[in-house]
């Protein structure tokens, strides 16, 4: 098998419901272990999901999952299984024959398809209610009847979207181990998270999003970096900004200070807020410049990373 | 590439396919939906609508018990040609096939449950012909029930005569004809409900959209009155209702068409609807918010 044909691939992915922004120009290679889309609620971590597998399409750009479309169902679901955060099921239905039906109509024999069940039932600790009704489940036992069907074909991928969510903490810990022994055989785990915390440990590789944009992707510690070490840019609107823009450029972490058209302010990129912000007060205080507003002009990737993994940056 | 290797290439293709599967696949789908959906209460009106006339039949020979005299048997071939026609065919038949074949999507997505469908190795026109098939089991099984049941009712009470009209005059063969046009009717309105609820959020208003066209085709030309269902299904039915004044466009026949070319029509007619719901089952995408 080629290096291409066991990744996931999304090429330059955009998804709009409307004029509504979904994803926006996502690109990324993963190749098999646990990734995890970690960004805040509403961030696209779902919508990129549905995209991977073909419950919505893109509006521009291509995915494929190790070589293979949606637009080949019987190939494509058999390598994909998907827990999505939908929390409905099929009025009536009971744990088994929840999992059960969808095998039969992978094409397993009655026997088959039972054994199959059986096992995944086992796996997801769900063997002994089986066969009570799904809608008399709580709201844990519900998440690990759709992971039982979503692992009960044996797909190389798995799409598991906010799976810890309603677990007990047993309940997570079974769940973790679970993925990350299924990761152990070389297939593709991808879980979505809104607390980075919660998957930081077990996670190969992260994607981090943000209001629809991929807004660092790699190995954790990577992204860590990655997200510390990107330029924050700060707007301050004062008089006498060249001499400001003077007293940014002794500082290291100061990578530019461009004074505005106007010429009453400076836009500064620095590695170093905090340290910025001292040197403000102290031109402030010497009566140098006077400043009518200071304020962060792109706030994003900080904020997130703040919101995802703490303040102190440090390892969760 | 001229338009033999076009036709010898559509054939390896055809070949290729594993049609195995996909009969499988369709079996599953078809027993699991009519599982689900055949007898739940969700459906009593359903059955209320295909049992009504048997009740009413039923209340008649209990009412009018006396009355066996088998000069009474032409009249009541007449009534139940009416029941048959302008019940079942206009009313029955139409709206318990807009419940049924528009749930069998529209209700998934209602219930946030059909990302289930789309998250197996089925091909969405597997998926349709699973589902139309479901649809048109639970149908054709209530309403050839039901007429079944009326056919009964309506020549027991005439006891050897009944069985005579029956056996060795005209009646079984009225009977051939009912069912075979209810199972059709089973399948032209399915086919038409299943592609509106894919079109449609709400399927209801083209629904009687759909019904007024039906009532009015017959003023239209030959062509368009064949895009119609009750067309095919007028030229089936095996007796003529004496129906005179503006009721007489349900039943009149303008150009008699021949048994074969009418059940060869609306099976087309309904071949060319699911072409259509395969279409259009491509371009849906699960987005539960925005129903």
């Amino acid at each position: 098998m080629t290096s291409e044909a066991r990744r996931i691939v999304f090429e330059n992915v955009s998804k709009f419901y409307g004029e509504v922004l979904g994803v926006n120009k996502v690109s990324f290679s993963l190749e098999p272990g646990i990734t995890s889309l970690v960004g805040p609620n509403g961030s696209g971590k779902t919508t990129l999901m549905n995209l991977l597998t073909g419950l919505i399409r893109p509006s521009q750009g291509a995915i494929y999952v190790l070589g293979l479309t949606p637009q080949k169902p019987i190939e494509f679901f058999r390598q994909v299984g998907y827990c999505t955060q939908f929390d409905s099921f099929p009025p009536g239905t009971n744990g088994y024959d929840f999992i059960y039906w969808p095998l039969r109509l992978h094409g397993f024999g009655g026997d088959r398809a039972a054994k199959l069940t059986n096992e995944a039932l086992e796996r997801a600790g769900m063997a002994e209610v089986a066969r009570r009704k799904v809608a008399g489940y709580s709201k844990g036992m519900r998440q690990r009847i759709r992971l039982a069907q979503a692992i009960a074909h044996h797909p190389s991928v798995l799409v598991l979207d906010e799976p810890l969510n309603g677990l007990d903490p047993m309940a997570r810990a079974e769940s973790i181990e679970l993925f990350e022994s299924i990761a152990k055989q070389g297939m593709h785990v991808i879980i979505s998270s809104h607390i980075l915390e919660e998957v930081d440990r077990i996670s190969d590789r992260v994607v981090l999003m943000s209001s629809g944009y991929v807004v660092a992707e790699g190995q954790i510690r990577e992204v860590r970096k990655e997200v510390r070490d990107h330029p924050m840019q700060i707007l301050v609107r004062c008089s006498n900004a060249a001499r400001l823009a003077a007293a940014s450029f002794e500082l290291d972490h100061v990578v530019e200070a461009k004074i505005l058209n106007d010429g009453h302010g400076v836009l500064v990129r620095t590695r170093d807020a905090e340290q910025f912000y001292l040197l403000l007060n102290k031109i402030v205080s010497g009566g140098l410049v006077e400043v009518d507003a200071v304020a962060p002009a792109d706030d994003d990737v900080n904020s997130i990373y703040q919101y995802l993994i703490g303040s102190d940056g440090g390892p969760a | 590439m001229n338009a033999r290797d076009l036709v010898a290439r559509a054939r390896q293709g055809l070949k290729e396919q594993p049609w195995r599967l996909f009969a499988s696949q369709i079996s599953v789908l078809v027993r699991n939906e009519v599982r689900r959906n055949l007898f739940t209460r969700r459906r009593i009106w359903i059955y209320l609508l295909a049992l009504a006339p048997v009740f009413i039949i039923l209340a008649h020979v209990i009412l009018d018990r006396s009355n066996t005299d088998p000069d009474q048997i032409e009249n009541d071939t007449r009534v139940l040609a009416g029941i048959v026609q302008l019940y079942y065919f206009r009313l029955g038949i139409f709206f318990a096939c807009m419940a049924v074949f528009t749930w069998l999507f529209r209700g998934e997505m209602v219930d946030r449950t059909l990302h289930y469908q789309f998250l197996v190795p089925v091909r969405r026109e597997v998926l349709v012909a699973g589902k139309f098939l479901a649809g048109a089991v639970i149908a054709i099984a209530l309403f050839e029930t039901a007429v079944l049941a009326c056919f009964y009712l309506m020549y027991s009470r005439f006891g050897s005569a009944g069985k005579s009209y029956v056996f060795d005059g005209p009646g079984l063969g009225q009977l051939e004809a009912y069912l075979l046009a209810t199972a059709l009717a089973c399948l032209g309105y399915g086919a038409v409900f299943l592609a509106l609820s894919l079109l449609f959020k709400n399927p209801i208003v083209p629904g009687i959209v759909m019904m007024g066209w039906e009532t009015i085709a017959p003023i239209f030309p030959a062509w368009a009155q064949r895009l119609s269902v009750t067309f095919y299904l007028k030229h089936l039915c095996p007796v003529s209702l004496p129906v005179r004044g503006p009721l007489a466009i349900f039943t009149i026949v303008a150009e008699p068409v021949s048994p074969t070319v009418v059940v060869l029509g609306l099976l087309c007619l309904t071949i060319a609807i699911l072409a259509i719901s395969c279409f259009l089952i491509h371009r849906m995408e699960i987005t539960y918010a925005a129903e």
